[in-house]
């Protein structure tokens, strides 16, 4: 479904009043394949180039070299409006949620935007638009009475649930989650996880789904990649990468990786 | 689901909270009451002054020489000028031309500021560079000089001395809103939009410039005051408003050779600029800690 080939993003010295600084390669010959249907995990620590690669994919970035094909068809040869219609099929939740929603907005309006972004493409009237918001709250685990309401008037756990909402309007088929859960009490990342998995059994969603939480990614993916220094170091089912990691950057993260129950 | 009837009262209820916390934070301040009440007064003088001048002839220029003079009595609170005209009336008229001329200085110099730093802030690379060495350039002229110049260019009066004033106010706003807008559009809720699929222009009409409107009301209420101060500066020296129309720094400029004698006559003027000017940095101020709360000192 989505193919990532050798893709390479180098952002470029910036020439400072003391000389020039270095380059920094945030991804090196990145090379992954989501299948239809599963959940992808992507582990790695802090900067070692996994938002940036979210953003090659979603194109808010353009990489250095190297291609990403969604459906087969190359991202960077689309035309603009084959681009914003692609943008409907793939769509992201963000690790902070108290960051990624917009205060002067009502969820209404949040949920409803990317419908009326969309609408060439969804044909949904004001009336429907609203409906269809209605049942995303609903699958979400929100109710009618927050549709009015205002951000800031939620907790982080039930922000979370309203970007996952978002993420779902237009349809999407593959959902990008960025660290959805690092940001919430261990109480609610449970919640939401349950809230995942659920809507991807009912929705028939494909996930990419990214973590530093080993535990998270055991729970949810079917395969998984581990990336260190924007470099894939290691791929495979989870299962096997779990029990029996290949390279020594494997090895050290699950050995220290806490002790944690995970239900089958 | 379908209870559609009862979702904008939802919607009614959860504003009017907010509203009703912003007025709570704001009335916790005395001083911001204070600046409240004070505008509303300069306000309710703007519109209703000239009408409720007690000698309205004399607002339309009328002379009574015979009352030269006269000190504050109960005929003339504030007593009258070298002219006989009754100086309360004077100025309860002259709010008018000063307050509208500072507050069209202040809505001009946003509207063009606003869009100067938006597109500036929003594009930025050669554009903002243009746009930015612009506004600095206008920043390098003092306003007071500048006005001067174009007074002298196209003449005095009420019109050309708001758009000489507004031309050398632009760029504080633009400043201000380049910043705001450069930082909201690093927000992941922008991020958000734009993978969502939101065009350049919903992105900064939808999701950046609602968000930095509290600091460009702050500064418009703080510049309301600076507004009216360079309007009446203009004025002193001759250069704005034309008598017989009644403005509060022409009527100071003109009793300013007759103090110390007859003090009632620059005195009354000059306090109610002071007022004026004091209530609207008050009222700034009170705003800006409801509004805009992590600017408070």
């Amino acid at each position: 479904m989505l193919e990532i080939q050798g893709v390479t993003r180098v952002f470029p010295a910036r020439r400072g009043m003391f000389g020039q600084g270095a380059e920094v390669r945030a991804l090196t010959d990145v090379t992954l394949s989501i299948r239809e249907g599963e959940s992808f995990g992507l582990v790695g620590e802090s900067g070692s180039g996994k938002t940036t690669l979210t953003r090659q994919i979603l194109r808010l970035d353009t990489p250095t070299s190297g291609i990403i094909r969604f459906e087969g068809k190359d991202m960077a040869t689309l035309s603009p409006a084959a681009l914003r219609a692609l943008r409907a099929q793939i769509q992201i939740v963000f690790q902070d949620p108290y960051a990624s929603l917009n205060p002067r907005m009502s969820v209404h309006d949040i949920v409803t935007e990317p419908m009326l972004i969309h609408r060439d493409l969804l044909g949904l009237n004001r009336r429907q638009r609203t409906d269809r918001a209605t049942e995303l709250l609903d699958l979400v685990g929100l109710g009618p009475q927050h549709l009015y309401r205002y951000p800031h008037e939620f907790s982080g756990g039930q922000r979370q649930r309203i970007c996952i909402a978002r993420a779902l309007a237009p349809g999407p088929r593959l959902i990008l989650l960025d660290e959805p859960t690092s940001a919430l009490d261990v109480s609610v990342q449970a919640q939401v996880l349950n809230l995942l998995i659920d809507l991807q059994k009912r929705l028939n969603l494909t996930y990419f789904f990214i973590s530093h939480d080993l535990g998270v990614i055991r729970y949810i993916c079917d395969r998984v990649a581990l990336i260190y220094r924007g470099e894939i170091v290691e791929k495979g089912d989870t299962r096997s990468v779990f029990d029996a990691p290949q390279s020594d950057y494997a090895r050290e993260l699950l050995a220290a990786m806490p002790e944690v129950r995970v239900p089958d | 689901m379908t209870d559609i009837a009862t979702t904008p009262a939802v919607a009614r209820t959860a504003r009017s909270e907010a509203m009703r916390r912003a007025l709570f934070r704001f009335r916790q301040s005395k001083l911001s009451i204070v600046g409240a009440v004070m505008v509303f007064l300069v306000l309710f003088f703007t519109a209703f002054g000239g009408l409720l001048a007690p000698y309205p002839e004399h607002v339309a220029g009328g002379v009574d020489t015979a009352n030269r003079f006269l000190a504050p009595s109960v005929g003339h609170p504030f007593g009258t000028n070298e002219l006989g005209q009754d100086v309360l009336s004077l100025v309860m008229a002259g709010t008018t031309v000063s307050v509208a001329a500072g507050f069209a200085v202040v809505l001009i110099g946003t509207l063009i500021g606003t869009t100067v730093g938006a597109i500036a802030g929003f594009n930025g690379g050669w554009i903002d560079e243009v746009l930015m060495r612009l506004s600095d350039l206008m920043l390098t002229i003092p306003g007071l000089i500048l006005a001067m110049a174009v007074a002298a260019a196209l003449g005095p009066g009420f019109v050309n001395m708001i758009l000489a004033i507004s031309l050398s106010w632009w760029p504080g706003y633009a400043r201000l809103v380049r910043g705001e807008v450069i930082s909201a559009r690093e927000e992941v809720y922008v991020s958000a939009a734009r993978a969502i699929g939101a065009s350049p222009a919903r992105v900064l009409f939808r999701h950046i410039l609602p968000n930095i409107v509290s600091p460009v009301i702050v500064k418009m209420s703080l510049d309301m005051g600076f507004a009216i101060l360079t309007v009446a500066a203009l004025g002193f020296i001759g250069i704005g408003v034309r008598p017989p129309t009644p403005e509060w720094g022409t009527l100071l400029s003109i009793s300013r050779s007759y103090m110390p004698d007859f003090w009632w006559t620059a005195i009354f003027p000059g306090l109610a600029m002071f007022l004026a000017v004091f209530g609207f940095n008050l009222l700034g101020d009170g705003l800006r800690d409801v509004l805009d709360p992590r600017a408070r000192r």
